[in-house]
């Protein structure tokens, strides 16, 4: 059974989230569904400090053992923060996706790209839908 | 999509599904890596109905498979398994097999799930190329396997047959009762612990499984999937046809020299004998990541900045803790320590050239010495 979906974040069809922290960032990771279908997280590839993308580009990598996910951008913009502590410990995902799970925080280009993004409620029903 | 009399157990053990070769397989129940954990440390239970049987008697059913396959049958004990390739006029492997002899010119095949109807057609067509006076029986469906393997899987499967599984050695097998039917029991598998290789009537397989489940929970024993199954038999060095050998690869370039006997005359022996003449150019061997980065199925090898082979097959090890794989590459670069790179997502990861098994259980004469 996945953890409930936060209310305080936005999320993706392809199954990431995005909290705005209020001074024009974005953290994103991706959802507890989406480590639940994963299982086993055995790497994670995070992008370069400084990095600019596209929302909808691939901003980094997430390995089970048996698969290779990208992780898309749900927003353009640039990458300021990456959590390191993922490269040691991969399976955070597993055990915290909307917490210590985190993946990256890009500094916003475009607000009305994230205002665009699904909230919980409308997230909460395309998981219904997928499992019907 | 074909589905093995469990399907609706793992169902309802909540699997998820995946289509392996036109069937429909559990890939894993709960996570790979607790799969693979609970079969290195307690016992792990799988379902392999998907895998062909072939009964082979009569006359000349020693004749037959003495030329279809490799490996010399000649000395071959009853109740004795011998694995073997199954080659192509060329030399090119087909699939590897085992073979179960039950008694003089009575045998079974066990062969892979994909090639199963490959090899039914190309040894039957051999059969009647030589006139050969023998039956071959495709019992597969009808024929129901199940692995149980770690190092608890005697002391389960023990609770359940009166046989004494003490004494049966390894690639040996035997016609036991079993619970409440008769069925054959091999010392033998494809992760790289004890255990073994379960055949019984399809019709009584799913409550062989109950059963089994049942005995084994007390100590750990685990449904396991193909995911789990994956990960221990490429920690093990055991190579997967369709996967690691594909196209026209014969036995020379993969580990399995040693299952080439050419002190009799089989099928594709000439042409080995050439290319043994000739030298390979071609190898598969193992591998191991340096640092950051897993290798995977597809992947180019490079050596500097030239690219001198790909990976076959490659994934995060659990017991290992590292990257392991295998990659088939020029043999001038085959040696073991050999510095290589795998390209991950065009970022060139170091990797070392290494010998196969990655991993090797501890035997219990090793653990009394300590």
């Amino acid at each position: 059974m996945s953890k409930q979906n936060p209310p305080d974040r936005r999320y993706t069809a392809d199954h990431e989230w995005a909290a705005d922290n209020g001074e024009g960032a974005v953290v994103i990771g991706i959802t507890d569904y989406a480590q639940e279908m994963l299982t086993d997280i055995v790497f994670v590839e995070l992008p370069p400090l400084g990095k600019k993308v596209t929302k909808g580009e691939p901003v980094a990598v997430v390995e089970s053992v048996k698969s290779v996910s990208d992780v898309y951008a749900p927003v353009s913009g640039e990458v300021i923060a990456v959590n390191t502590k993922l490269e040691d410990e991969p399976a955070l995902i597993n055990q915290d996706a909307f917490g210590d799970g985190w993946i990256v925080r890009l500094r916003m280009e475009n607000a009305a790209e994230f205002a665009a993004l699904l909230d919980a409620a409308a997230y909460d029903a395309l998981l219904q839908e997928e499992n019907n | 999509m074909k589905k093995t009399p469990l399907y609706e157990t793992h169902i309802a053990l909540g699997a998820k599904m995946i289509d392996f070769g036109g069937w429909s397989m559990p890939v894993q129940y709960t996570s790979v890596i607790e799969e693979h954990q609970a079969t290195r440390r307690s016992a792990g239970l799988f379902d392999i109905c998907h895998m062909g049987e072939f009964a082979v008697k009569g006359p000349q059913a020693f004749d037959l498979l003495q030329f279809a396959l490799s490996r010399n049958l000649l000395n071959q004990e009853n109740g004795q398994i011998k694995l073997s390739v199954l080659l192509k006029d060329d030399g090119g492997i087909i699939d590897d097999l085992t073979v179960y002899k039950l008694q003089h010119n009575s045998y079974m095949l066990v062969t892979n799930a994909a090639t199963r109807d490959r090899d039914w057609q190309w040894i039957t067509a051999l059969q009647k190329d030589r006139g050969l006076d023998c039956t071959l029986e495709d019992i597969s469906d009808q024929t129901g396997k199940i692995d149980l393997q770690g190092p608890q899987a005697q002391q389960i499967l023990q609770a359940l047959t009166p046989y004494d599984l003490s004494s049966l050695h390894y690639y040996n097998f035997t016609e036991a009762p079993l619970s409440d039917q008769q069925a054959i029991i091999s010392r033998s598998g494809y992760t790289g612990e004890d255990g073994f290789e379960i055949y019984a009537p399809a019709t009584s397989i799913s409550h062989l499984w109950e059963k089994l489940l049942q005995q084994g929970q007390a100590c750990g024993l685990r449904p396991a999937g193909l995911g789990a199954r994956d990960t221990l038999r490429l920690e093990a060095g055991m190579l997967l046809n369709g996967q690691d050998m594909t196209g026209n690869i014969t036995p020379l370039e993969v580990p399995y020299s040693w299952l080439i006997n050419f002190d009799k005359d089989f099928m594709g022996a000439e042409a080995l004998k050439e290319l043994q003449q000739t030298g390979i150019k071609r190898k598969l061997v193992g591998l191991e990541m340096i640092g950051r980065g897993i290798a995977r199925h597809g992947y180019k090898v490079f050596h500097d900045d030239q690219e001198i082979g790909i990976v076959t097959s490659g994934t995060f090890a659990p017991t290992l803790n590292k990257a392991i794989g295998l990659a088939l590459i020029d043999v001038a670069y085959s040696a073991p320590q050999t510095e290589i790179s795998v390209a991950v997502r065009n970022v060139m990861c170091p990797a070392q050239v290494v010998k196969i098994p990655f991993y090797k259980r501890q035997r219990l004469s090793e653990v009394s010495k300590n």
